[in-house]
């Protein structure tokens, strides 16, 4: 991608905006668009599937040296000059060298958390695109419906930049990854959002009036400071306030469960801010690209809600359809005890079974246990004993996150099973081996209404002849319900770091 | 709502379609269960057994003329299409093509008709799948027939009385019976060595403990939905002359190769029987449609003059009619339960059900014409152990080769390998050709920007927001972070809203601003890249 970059670089400032002409700079702008624009939907196509993934991938970034390599090049109505280059390329040096560190040492297991941190460089990018459009000279931008484009782009642009801060502490365990119940949220929500649209009025409304028509009609823009004096300057600052705020009360409302779809809806989100910046510069790529990701992002969002059988709205306000609090009574009851097992006693009954299923948690992420369950795969296999995983749609802090582990650790793909797929053979399997998840096999789902998680589908693994749940320790799990699983007949405890105890399990079968 | 389970009629049919086990699960579905007397006995259920489990014994008369619903295996004779009650539901394998004229009795009947050959072969459905449950039992099958005929054993064995080598195997067509045939010669102890057009089942081969030979010419057999297609004559050649080769060598032969829609594929010529050793032997589990091997007498053991037996029964399942019985009766049940979700009393026919509606033939005496989605069922792709417990495969073929298969909007189901659909190709392109329209041939107007120009803007984003809908639709489960992280990646396309204000005229605090707001974007594109590589690289079989 630098290559690319630079010599696109070279041949711009070699050529000149005299060399070419103008008609043919903007039809050749128009055609790089063009072909980055189609080369995006081939890379969300290619993504689709797993052969075509990585080429998706590159078709990608092709685009998106395409786009950045025609704007530098070839805009004439906005010409990048090149007197601030000496500014603008080693921030984007910079730039490129701090996305390749953070890409390049994040633990796959921290992927959730840098997926939601880079959403909100998008939001901050787009909220900074918005001012710097709005303080443009150039007077290229005015008029009434572009202010109310600065004022959408700004507004979505910082509901996405804070709403993803906040998805990342929670993520990354900083937060409390409990949802924020304030009283009135919905309330809250709705006067927050009218109350930003009131202030964008007044906003658009108070910029025309500094802007000056000549006679022949040429409009001339407000100085800036004309605009950092007045009032709809003001205005606008405070909304952004108040987006900010908005963006960090919807997420915080979010918790538990839902949380792998908030980050795809935030990925929405930074798209519809992309393509609100793309309305107000009147650049059709922006508007194409982010509404491509836009809506292929909320649909990515629906499907997993579908899947979780959770509500599309209580992922976008939060909290929606809770009763909230009703549910702390589950902890309370005394559930009896547990009963534990050690590694002798499950390697004997492992060796004695036929069909084992795997259900891997968040808890196999965290504690990287992921090449170990692979080894004890392997073992299992040796012996002849069907293995197969099932995964939960929402295992893990991502969707899809288990096959991203799984894979990772070389695990075939053809054994890693969908819930849906599977759920109705648990009774017919000997051992289910459950690595460090919690909620998804929570019974409580499936019959305590006043639980969080009702109605939530889940791994019915209690009807397999033996469980063995491996957990770090009898706390609840993220949505922070107790789970009765724990407490069955035929529910055997493993108490332990994930991976110390695979590990020793594997020993043990090899022994 | 009354069902009626007949005897089998026809000659050397030994399966029937309930056993006492699915009786009862009839019942529980809130049936009445009438049986033929004797039905079962070639099964080893006995009457008794079926009283016991709650059905009425009754007279085939009855059963066929006052039955709600019969169940059968095999296709109705004409007669027995006849004397069915009017209106009366019938699920069983009808085979049409095969079959003439009994379809126009049915229809004159008014009988509503589902053909459990044409259950789709969707994730779904495999627990109605009678076709797999079929061919796992015809591999299994093929296998015994095989080391019945064989003059040795199939494994390897060193005696007081002298070393035995293993007997080698090699099963043409890794299908659901090709897999279940590998898996049961790999437990007596054989060698196996198996081929097949499609590549993509090479992992399935190996899984098993196969060794899956290849065809040294480039060229993907996968004629999409798992299905094999037919190969050019060159590829054709090399196989043949692959076969011929292996003929030397092995001593058992499992054919089961087919094509759906035609007479099963010459794959296994004479010269290549003449090839073979004396005493071994070949099972052409494909004997019924015509038979993979030239030599092949369907219905009958037939040995060649250089001693080759070849192995032709045409009724593998009906010879474990146990099992085959009460997988098949499992089936039934399978497809009932979903038909009745309330209950018995609200069985009805539901054509939105996908697996109704791609198995009904006739309703009411009316021929349905052939479901929206004629997408043809795959063979073999899930058999990983067996048939029966078929595990799903993602994608096994390479997607080019079926880029533009359609499946509609699969998300609802198990099948999301839906690629670019017909309607997302011309949006697509209307797209396109609109915003060439607007950048070539529209003029702004001078001076103000026209709401004008947000119509335009407006236009091109609903397209848009159409297109990236119809894409992310077809997207498996496993790629749901990574299509998130390219997705993020691509949104850093902010960064030219960035670019666009470095620039002389807009001032320096917009120069500031846009450089900044290109500093976060960049970061985002660099990074959202790079971690989706890292993910995809992981993506290995």
């Amino acid at each position: 991608m630098n290559h690319l970059f630079d010599n696109l670089l070279l041949a711009g400032m070699a050529t000149g905006p005299a060399a070419a002409s103008v008609a043919l700079q903007d039809s050749l702008m128009t055609v790089a668009y063009l072909v980055s624009g189609i080369l995006f939907i081939l890379s969300l196509r290619g993504l689709s599937s797993q052969e075509t993934a990585g080429a998706g991938n590159t078709y990608g970034i092709v685009g998106m040296s395409i786009a950045i390599g025609a704007t530098l090049c070839l805009a004439t109505t906005a010409r990048i000059d090149m007197g601030y280059m000496a500014y603008l390329a080693p921030a984007l040096v910079i730039a490129v060298a701090i996305g390749w560190m953070m890409a390049g040492r994040v633990a796959m297991t921290a992927m959730p958390e840098l997926v939601a941190l880079l959403h909100s460089f998008v939001g901050l990018a787009a909220v900074l695109v918005g001012f710097a459009t709005y303080f443009d000279q150039s007077g290229r931008h005015h008029g009434e419906v572009f202010l109310w484009e600065v004022f959408i782009d700004i507004f979505i642009g910082a509901i996405t930049f804070t709403g993803s801060i906040i998805a990342f502490l929670k993520l990354k365990g900083s937060l409390s990854g409990k949802p924020l119940l304030l009283p009135a949220r919905h309330m809250l929500n709705l006067g927050m959002v009218v109350g930003s649209f009131v202030l964008g009025y007044m906003f658009v409304v108070g910029t025309t009036g500094l802007y000056e028509t000549s006679a022949t009609g040429v409009v001339t823009v407000p100085t800036i400071e004309q605009i950092l004096g007045s009032d709809a300057f003001l205005y606008l600052c405070i909304l952004t306030g108040i987006a900010s705020v908005l963006g960090i009360h919807l997420v915080a409302a979010i918790g538990g469960a839902d949380m792998p779809v908030v980050v795809s809806m935030l990925n929405s989100y930074s798209g519809w801010t992309a393509s609100a910046a793309g309305f107000m510069l009147g650049n059709d790529l922006l508007i194409i690209t982010g509404a491509l990701v836009g809506s292929s992002g909320a649909i990515l969002s629906y499907i997993m809600c579908k899947a979780m059988n959770r509500s599309i709205w209580n992922v976008i306000f939060g909290g929606f359809g809770t009763t909230g609090g009703s549910s702390s009574s589950a902890e309370a009851v005394d559930q009896g005890p547990h009963q534990e097992t050690d590694v002798e006693t499950l390697a004997a009954e492992l060796g004695g079974a036929r069909d084992v299923v795997i259900v891997p948690g968040y808890g196999m992420a965290v504690a990287r246990a992921q090449h170990a369950v692979h080894e004890l795969t392997k073992q299992l296999k040796e012996r002849n004993i069907r293995v197969r995983f099932a995964i939960h749609p929402v295992a893990g802090r991502l969707p899809g996150h288990m096959n991203v582990l799984l894979a990772e650790a070389n695990v075939p793909y053809d054994i890693v099973l969908e819930m849906e797929d599977i759920n109705e053979e648990f009774d017919r399997t000997d051992v289910v081996l459950v690595i460090g998840a919690n909620d998804i096999v929570n019974p409580s789902a499936m019959d305590d209404p006043g639980c969080d998680i009702y109605g939530m589908p889940v791994c019915e693994v209690w009807n397999a002849k033996r469980t063995v749940i491996f957990k770090r320790s009898m706390g609840s799990g993220y949505a922070g319900i107790q789970n009765p699983l724990f407490f069955y007949d035929e529910s055997r405890m493993f108490l332990g770091d994930a991976k110390d105890s695979v590990e020793k399990l594997v020993h043990a079968l090899k022994a | 709502m009354r069902v009626g389970i007949p005897k089998e009629i026809r000659p050397g049919e030994r399966r029937v379609a309930a056993t006492p086990d699915t009786v009862k699960t009839l019942i529980e579905l809130g049936f009445t269960v009438h049986i033929e007397s004797g039905a079962g006995l070639e099964a080893n259920f006995f009457d008794a057994a079926y009283q016991e489990a709650g059905a009425t014994i009754a007279q085939v008369a009855e059963i066929w003329g006052e039955s709600d619903l019969v169940l059968k295996v095999e296709p109705p004779s004409n007669e027995e299409a006849g004397s069915i009650k009017e209106g009366g539901h019938l699920i069983s394998f009808i085979w049409p093509g095969e079959n003439e004229g009994l379809l126009d009795t049915l229809k004159g009947r008014g009988v509503t008709c589902i053909a459990m050959e044409n259950v789709p072969r969707i994730t779904r459905a495999q627990k109605m799948d009678a076709r797999s449950s079929m061919d796992n039992i015809r591999g299994y099958r093929a296998v015994v027939e095989a080391a019945n005929e064989f003059g040795s054993f199939f494994t390897g064995q060193i005696t007081a009385a002298g070393r035995v080598a293993p007997a080698t195997v090699l099963i043409v067509g890794a299908g659901v019976a090709g897999l279940a045939a590998l898996g049961a010669a790999r437990g007596l102890g054989a060698v196996v060595r198996a081929f097949d057009v499609r590549a993509a089942v090479k992992d399935q081969v190996e899984s098993l403990g196969g060794q899956f030979l290849e065809v040294t010419i480039d060229e993907s057999g996968d004629g999409g939905g798992g299905y094999a297609k037919t190969m050019s004559a060159d590829y054709h050649k090399a196989q043949m002359d692959l076969f011929f080769e292996q003929a030397k060598d092995v001593d058992i032969v499992i054919t089961t190769a087919l094509i759906p829609g035609r007479d099963a594929p010459l794959l296994w010529e004479s010269r290549a029987v003449e090839a073979m050793k004396p005493g071994s032997v070949i099972v052409d589990i494909a004997a019924a449609k015509g038979g993979n091997c030239e030599l092949t007498k369907p219905g009958e053991v037939y040995t060649h003059t250089n001693g080759v037996k070849i192995v032709g029964y045409e009724d593998l399942p009906s010879r474990m009619s146990t099992i085959s019985s009460q997988l098949y009766g499992t089936n039934l049940c399978h497809l009932l339960s979903d038909m009745t979700a309330k209950g018995a009393e609200a069985y009805k026919i539901d054509l939105e059900d996908e697996v109704v509606r791609g198995a009904i033939l006739l309703q009411d005496g009316t021929e349905l014409p052939p479901p929206p989605k004629p997408e043809p069922t795959p063979k073999a792709e899930q058999a990983k152990e067996s048939a029966s417990k078929a595990a799903k495969v993602e994608s096994p073929a390479p997607a080019k080769s079926k880029g533009h298969g359609h499946g509609g909007h699969g998300a609802s189901d198990g099948t999301k390998q839906t690629a670019f659909s017909p309607i997302t190709s011309i949006i697509g392109f209307l797209l396109i050709g609109i915003w060439a329209w607007l950048n070539f041939a529209y003029e702004p107007a001078p001076g103000f920007e026209a709401p004008t120009k947000f119509l335009q803007h407006l236009t091109v984003f609903a397209l848009a927001v159409f297109v990236g809908w119809q894409v992310v639709w077809s997207v498996t489960a496993a790629l749901h972070t990574p299509l998130m992280s390219v997705t993020n990646a691509i949104s850093g396309i902010i960064i030219v809203g960035g670019l666009l204000q470095v620039n002389q005229q807009a001032g320096l605090v917009a120069v500031v601003l846009g450089i900044i707001a290109a500093f976060f974007a960049t970061i985002n594109i660099a990074g959202g890249f790079l971690v989706t590589k890292r993910m995809l690289r992981m993506f290995r079989k």
